[in-house]
């Protein structure tokens, strides 16, 4: 590591004057191509030793992302600078809270190419999201008899909501199969669009588990000529690839803020605004509302029907500075550089004798996640041995995602996952350690 | 920055792996004592540590009131089956309020609560004694213990024979 930010340097950093997202170095060298190396100085957590010394070698990033300190600096100028509660007050930081909150949502707008900003929902979380589009949505408008598809590849957040919308209306949950490449059975989806009693379909864009990449723009087709609406969980897409929610033909996209570089507490639910117009609230309280009386409301317009109370305002400014940080980077240069890394691990881990990599091989099909078993060792021994011998994080158990464990036959896989900062030395290091994790098991 | 954040505990040579992977541990692991399903359990009661994915089933033949004899399976990693070896050898005969407490013990013990001492029934269980410098583990050493006692708890509620629960760790 070329460039170990020191503490004091930090403290410099922070305290210093407003500085532009836009930053003095370059993340894009001579070739145009993104140098993690580089891109790291804007992390400073990853230049930290663990464990008595070790390097940290953080490969959990679909767990959470780190934060470059231009996220961190936007927070903190937030709290320093603008705060203030946002569309209520007369005063000059409520209308720069106010001004911070909604162009945030401009700039999500834009990334993910949303039609107009009212599209962009800020909620707590992408759980909070997709909640909302069962509630708002399915309890208005889904009846008994009705069918909603989901898939074995989801996290518990896109199945739990379906559940529970279900058990409350009276609706069937039906799971599409998977392909033993550990992609989405795409004839078994259309056996069960045929049934013609579908509303809802809700996938995956990326599983966080296999890392399978579902051809979403193919599947709307499907699903839209078939009359059902679709809402795509987006958190594993959104941080690492070019996202266009017209080309996908997404009625609903969810994901969340801290997996792509912003902060925890913060969501997006995108929503086609005709959809959007027609749902219900799905939390009610302060700033949603048009007209109370002590025994009725009305509504705001989207998004503002969907935002109760006093939402995650300094979040926004994360968010903000998060799009601006991954927008000047570029989203094809980050696929570009996790598709390497994929390829270059992949390459390694599949030379290593007795360890089974799941989903797809083809990094085309594939983003930057790695599930994997070895020998008969327990996932939670790998991942705890890779921690406190070699500094490496990856995460080990049944990732929220029990149906596809079921299907996958595991209790538990290990996962490493990349991001724009990993580097290829962090690879080697996860390698040698899990050989040296097999020397101590089989030593035994 | 600097060399692990200050005030927290560095591991060094104090807590490598070697003392969590005790030789005596690997022994268990690789050969764990009593395990196998028992026809006809009274007691058969599944455990589940879903955050590490350590799933154990421990039954319980009981004969004039003891645990005449305990057998567990699983599938888990390397503390957890060793600790669950351990743990049919530490109750195994015992009267099931014995059984109970010993199983109490050992969790207290586990997580600091009371001076750590090898249960006289099995020294072995002395090599579970650095498990309990690293937090996150310490709830794969107590999962057949707790599932035992949950066990031995449902089989006095009078709920007998297929009765089988899940026992969640998460918050144990």
């Amino acid at each position: 590591m070329s460039s170990r930010t020191t503490a004091n340097e930090l403290k410099t950093v922070i305290s210093a004057p407003v500085e532009s997202a836009e930053g003095s170095h370059c993340h894009l060298c001579a070739q145009c191509h993104l140098d993690a190396e580089c891109v790291r100085r804007d992390f400073p957590i990853l230049h930290q030793k663990v464990n008595g010394g070790k390097q940290l070698v953080y490969l959990d990033s679909a767990a959470t992302s780190q934060k470059p300190r231009q996220v961190i600096e936007a927070m903190t100028r937030y709290y320093e600078f603008s705060n203030a509660n946002v569309h209520r007050g007369l005063h000059v930081l409520a209308e720069r809270a106010t001004e911070i909150y909604e162009s945030a949502r401009g700039k999500v707008e834009k990334f993910i190419n949303a039609e107009r900003p009212e599209e962009i929902v800020w909620t707590k979380n992408a759980s909070e999201a997709l909640n909302l589009v069962a509630h708002g949505y399915g309890r208005k408008f889904l009846k008994a008899g009705d069918e909603i598809l989901v898939s074995h590849m989801e996290h518990h957040s896109n199945l739990v909501p379906w559940h529970l919308l279900a058990k409350d209306k009276g609706c069937l949950v039906k799971g599409v199969k998977l392909k033993p490449d550990g992609t989405l059975d795409l004839e078994h989806l259309d056996q069960l669009l045929a049934s013609g009693k579908v509303k809802i379909v809700a996938l995956t864009h990326v599983s966080n588990v296999l890392g399978t990449i579902n051809p979403i723009a193919k599947i709307s087709t499907k699903v839209h000529a078939a009359g059902a609406v679709f809402v795509v969980d987006g958190c594993q897409s959104a941080p690492h690839l070019p996202v266009d929610v017209r080309t996908l033909g997404a009625d609903f996209y969810a994901f969340s803020g801290h997996k792509m570089c912003g902060p925890t507490g913060i969501g997006v639910l995108y929503g086609r605004y005709e959809l959007l117009d027609n749902m219900d609230p799905f939390l009610g309280g302060g700033e949603m509302i048009e007209e109370v009386r002590v025994d009725s409301s009305t509504y705001k317009e989207p998004p503002l029907r969907f935002e109760a109370g006093t939402p995650p305002i300094a979040e926004t400014a994360g968010m903000a500075a998060a799009v601006d940080y991954l927008s000047r980077i570029g989203m094809n240069e980050i696929r570009t550089h996790e598709k390497e890394l994929l390829r270059y691990a992949l390459e390694k881990m599949t030379k290593i004798k007795g360890l089974k990599v799941h989903g797809p091989l083809d990094v085309e099909l594939r983003s930057g996640v790695i599930s994997f078993e070895f020998d008969d060792i327990h996932a939670h021994d790998i991942a705890h041995s890779l921690d406190v011998d070699h500094g490496v994080a990856v995460r080990a158990g049944h990732h929220c995602a029990q149906p596809l464990m079921e299907w996958l036959d595991a209790a538990s896989t290990a996962r490493l996952s990349v991001y724009m900062y990993t580097t290829k030395a962090e690879i080697d290091v996860l390698v040698e350690g899990l050989k040296k994790i097999r020397e101590r098991f089989q030593a035994a | 920055m600097a060399d692990d954040v200050p005030g927290t505990k560095s591991h060094h040579e104090e807590s490598s792996l070697d003392q969590l992977y005790r030789d005596v541990i690997f022994e268990h692991y690789r050969r764990p004592h009593n395990k196998g399903v028992i026809e006809g359990a009274e007691i058969v009661t599944k455990g589940n540590n879903p955050v590490c994915g350590d799933r154990v089933t421990v039954y319980g033949k009981i004969k004039d009131g003891k645990l005449d004899e305990v057998r567990f399976e699983g599938k888990a990693c390397a503390i957890c089956m060793a600790s669950s070896s351990m743990m049919t050898e530490a109750v195994q005969g015992k009267s099931l309020s014995d059984a109970g407490a010993v199983a109490d013990r050992f969790k207290a013990m586990m997580r600091n609560e009371v001076p750590f001492e090898p249960l006289p029934e099995v020294p072995d269980i002395e090599a579970l004694e650095g498990v309990r410098k690293f937090s996150v583990r310490v709830k794969c050493a107590t999962l057949a213990w707790t599932t035992l006692k949950n066990g031995i708890l449902e089989y006095q509620a009078g709920r007998r024979g297929e009765s089988s629960t899940e026992v969640s760790c998460t918050t144990d």
